[in-house]
This record gives structure tokens, C-alpha cells and sequence, in this order.
């Protein structure tokens, strides 16, 4: 018998009224794997993410953590499952009321009852795992470049050293070469950790690097996954026109025709 | 085509139903929360400087002069059947059962209120809720919580602060430019004094607290959008608390005098 998945859906659906978002999400990620869906603006991705996350309620199907079903906890009783997971925002939602060093400490101090002296070092040591020097800390988000604030952000992700990293859009807004920068982090910080990692993208380059394994959502559904090895021979038309960057094909963009 | 007149109250009267649900819905959760610990001792504290230490220049002004039109206003009534001596004791009542509160309480809504639906709009449209709740932190007893404790114990402290300073502002109108007798004007006002009108006026102030903060805090929360939804979710929270607080403030003196 298989290990049991660290995460495990199966039939998810959300709608938000008349729109249906995902139409039956069935998806399996072991332990230490790190899987990434790609797929257009508005394909569902980002609501995909929110309710593994525990951040929306599906509507229906199921949605298990190590085994234990999630999708319909409480706030309350959802606490120890979030205990697990670690997440890097799109925009980086540093909270800009506080200096760098204490977005990083947050989470150690408020949930894990850590004491500020101590979780003050933690927080340098892991802007250090991430290339930021110790006196950045003392800095507010806003004085930040924004590939500055998202290492910041991947330090917040890591600093409670969780099981299951979640990345939204890594790389978008930033330079190809803070991009790399970022995604070569974010390939360290999960090994190191040794944690399962959940990421989405529209960034080819990106999945590729960060991917172990790809999956595509298109209209609701996850039309391939595979070996990231695999996807430029998936026999896929959808998945081909995605990663090649075309306008042609069967993937139609809902623009007006001028 | 038109919509008929009965469809469109219709509509009206359910979306004002829904939104006092989610109101409520929210002020119960929010309550429930003020209650449990954690306790966020430092956010309680920040935002008491901030409803309260940070409002005292708006707050002090108006009272000051309120108070000074007060007393000019009701000399002018007043002296019509020589009873100018009641005249201290009119501006210590109208202060602390009425203008006191409800003159701080639209202020500091202006001011405080405002200022977070910004701040949790803000956090809101750019995900910094949702990371609070990834980090384990419930935004209800981190963000909410704290501003509805603060509100309620705060609002009460500065309307007795506004309170002395209006009436201050009466007793320098009525030295200086209506010629009372200073110990005159002082044993006026202190000797007709109740117990009541300064508790009542306090009641309001709490209620008022809570009401402000209440509604700075849900429209924020429930804020959408970028920019264009915090603007909106900012003058929803000014409005709104407004007119609540002119509201309450008929019925909690309607309590208060039927006692």
C-alpha cells in the first residue's frame, strides 16, 4: 500500500454565484513532493490554493491534510491543521505596521508563544537563509524593492519551519533575474526544510525550476499533470499552446476582437 | 421598461435586512472574541492612544467651544426672564448628558472610525488578513477585538476629558465677558449636579465606542476591490457610525429618562 498523500482532493468544486470556478479538482501530492499548477488569469488557481489552504470553503468534495479531512473545519479547529502549512503571498501581505523583523518573528511569537528576544533571532537567522542582512530588519515593508519584500515574505513563509509550503505567483512583478534569484530560494528553502511544496504559476520558467511535477488547470478541470520532465511532450494541445505562449490554439481568451 | 415601485422597495428592504444580519452577525463574533484569550494587550494599548491620547486636540477644542456658545446662547434666553443664574448649570447638563458625548462621539467616528476602515481595507485588499490567518492568528481577536475593547473603554475617559474642558469653556465666557462671579459660577454648577447626568453621559460614550469601532472595523473587514473599495468602505464607516450614534443616542437618553 501507497504512504497515505500529505495532501489529497478529490471532487472539489467552487462556484461564486452563476461562475463556476473549479469543476472537480482531483489531485494527490506526497510528502517532500513539490507540484505546480499552471494555467491562465482566471482559471481558478489562486481560489484552488485558498480552499487547500483552509482560507475558502469549497462547495463541495473533499480536501485532506496527512489524511484528515479539512474542507469543512471551523476557524477554531482549523488552527492546528494552518500549523502545518506556510504560504508566500502574490503581493508579499507583509504588515506594514510592523518592521521586517517582526513579520518574520510573527508568526513564533503570536501563535507559537515565543519569547520576542528569541524569535528576533530566528527571525535575522532566516532573513539570512533567504540573502538579507541582519540590519534590513529593522526596516519597514514599504522601504523595501519588491524583490526584496518577497524574500522577506519566503522568510515569514519558512520561519515556522512548516511542512507544506503554499507559493502564489512567486516570480510575477519581478526581473528575470530576481526571479531566478527567488525561485532558486524557494528550491532551497523547501529541500531544506524537507517540506511539500504547492505552488501556482503562469511563469514557465519558474515551473519548471521549483516543479517536480506539473499539473494544468484549465476551465475548472486539471486537464495534465505529470513529470516535469514530461510536459513538453505531453500530447496535450492545451498544455502545448500554455507553455509555448501562443495565442493560437484551443485555448481561447475571452477578448473582444478589435 | 420600469421596474415597478414595489419590486424596488422590495429589493431595498432585503438588502437592508441582509446587511443588519451580517452586522450583527459580525458584532456577535467579534464580541465572542473579546472574551476569549489571547488577549493582544499591546494592540488594546496602541489603539487606546489612538481613539483616546490622539483625539484629545479635536475633541478638547470642540468641547471648548461649545461650552463658550453655551453659555452665550443661553444667556441670551435666559436674561429674557432674568434667570441668568441658571446659566451654569444649563451648560454643565447640556455637556454631560448630551453635547459631551455625542460631539465627541461624532469626532472621534470622523477621525478614529475612518482611519480603520482604511487600515483594514488596506489589509483586506491586499491579503494581509489572509496571512494573518495562515500564521495561526484569528484577525478577529488580533485586529478586531482590540479596537472594540479599546473603543468601549476609551470613548467614556475622553468625554469626561470633554467633559471638565467644556465646561471650562462656559465658566471663561461667563467670568469674562458675562461678568458672573467666579466661586458663583463654580458653586452653580457643581451644587445642581447629578450623579446621573454624568453616568448617563458616559453610558452614551461607551455605547458610542463601540459603536464607532464596530463599524470602522466590519466595513474594512468586508471591504473588496483595490483602492475604490477602501474609499468606499471609509465613508461607509463615518456614515454609518453617524448616524447609529445620533440614533442610540435618542434611546439611551429615552432609557435614562423614564428612570
Amino acid at each position: 500500500m501507497s504512504p497515505t498523500p500529505k495532501i489529497s482532493l478529490r471532487g472539489v468544486t467552487k462556484a461564486f454565484g452563476d461562475k463556476q470556478v473549479l469543476r472537480g479538482i482531483d489531485l494527490d501530492v506526497a510528502a517532500r513532493e513539490s507540484i505546480v499548477i499552471i494555467g491562465g488569469s482566471g482559471s481558478g488557481k489562486s481560489v484552488l490554493l485558498k480552499c487547500i489552504l483552509g482560507l475558502m470553503e469549497p462547495d463541495s468534495g473533499s480536501i485532506k491534510i496527512d489524511g484528515e479531512e479539512t474542507a469543512k473545519l471551523s476557524d477554531s479547529e482549523r488552527e492546528h491543521v494552518m500549523r502545518k502549512f506556510g504560504m508566500l503571498f502574490q503581493g508579499g501581505a507583509l504588515f506594514d505596521s510592523l518592521r521586517v523583523w517582526q513579520n518574520v518573528a510573527f508568526g513564533p511569537i503570536q501563535s507559537d508563544g515565543m519569547a520576542p528576544d528569541k524569535a528576533k533571532e530566528v527571525a535575522i537567522a532566516k532573513l539570512g537563509n533567504v540573502g538579507l542582512a541582519p540590519e534590513i530588519g529593522e526596516l519597514f515593508p514599504s522601504e523595501l524593492s519588491g524583490g526584496m519584500q518577497k524574500r522577506v515574505a519566503l522568510a515569514r513563509a519558512i520561519a515556522r519551519e512548516p511542512e507544506i509550503i503554499f507559493f502564489d505567483e512567486p516570480t510575477t512583478g519581478l526581473d528575470p533575474i530576481m526571479a531566478d534569484v527567488i525561485n532558486e530560494l524557494i528550491v532551497k528553502c523547501v529541500s531544506d526544510l524537507g517540506a511539500t511544496a504547492v505552488s501556482i504559476t503562469h511563469d514557465m520558467a519558474s515551473a519548471r525550476k521549483i516543479g517536480h511535477r506539473v499539473a494544468m488547470l484549465y476551465d475548472g478541470k486539471l486537464i495534465w499533470q505529470g513529470p516535469v520532465e514530461d510536459i513538453d511532450r505531453s500530447n496535450n494541445a492545451h498544455v502545448d499552446q500554455f507553455i509555448h505562449g501562443r495565442a493560437e490554439g484551443p485555448i481561447r481568451m475571452q477578448v473582444k476582437k478589435l | 421598461m420600469t421596474i415597478p415601485i414595489v419590486t424596488v422597495l422590495g429589493r431595498m428592504t432585503l438588502a437592508l435586512l441582509a446587511t443588519i444580519g451580517a452586522v450583527t452577525a459580525f458584532a456577535g463574533r467579534a464580541l465572542h472574541r473579546t472574551v476569549q484569550p489571547p488577549y493582544y494587550r499591546r494592540q488594546i494599548l496602541r489603539q487606546m492612544l489612538e481613539i483616546g491620547y490622539y483625539s484629545l486636540p479635536v475633541v478638547g477644542l470642540t468641547a471648548i467651544f461649545t461650552g463658550m456658545v453655551l453659555a452665550l446662547q443661553s444667556y441670551t434666553g435666559f436674561a429674557r426672564f432674568s434667570a441668568e443664574s441658571a446659566i451654569p448649570n444649563v451648560v454643565v447638563v447640556s455637556l454631560t448628558r448630551e453635547l459631551g458625548p455625542v460631539l465627541a462621539g461624532l469626532m472621534v467616528a470622523g477621525r478614529v472610525g475612518a482611519a480603520m476602515a482604511a487600515e483594514i481595507g488596506t489589509m483586506r485588499v491586499t491579503e494581509q488578513i489572509d496571512a494573518l490567518k495562515t500564521l495561526s492568528t484569528d484577525p478577529f481577536k488580533y485586529l478586531v477585538a482590540p479596537r472594540l475593547i479599546a473603543g468601549i473603554v476609551t470613548l467614556p475617559i475622553l468625554v469626561l476629558v470633554a467633559d471638565i474642558i467644556g465646561v471650562m469653556g462656559g465658566f471663561l465666557v461667563g467670568v469674562y465677558k458675562l461678568d458672573f462671579n467666579d466661586t458663583t459660577y463654580l458653586r452653580n454648577t457643581i451644587d445642581f449636579l447629578q450623579f446621573q447626568d454624568v453616568f448617563s453621559g458616559l453610558v452614551k460614550a461607551a455605547v458610542f465606542g463601540f459603536l464607532i469601532t464596530l463599524m470602522g472595523c466590519y466595513h474594512g473587514y468586508t471591504s473588496k476591490g483595490g483602492a475604490q473599495g477602501v474609499g468606499i468602505a471609509t465613508t461607509n464607516a463615518v456614515v454609518s457610525a453617524s448616524i447609529l450614534i445620533l440614533t442610540a443616542n435618542y434611546f439611551i437618553t429615552e432609557a435614562f429618562f423614564a428612570l
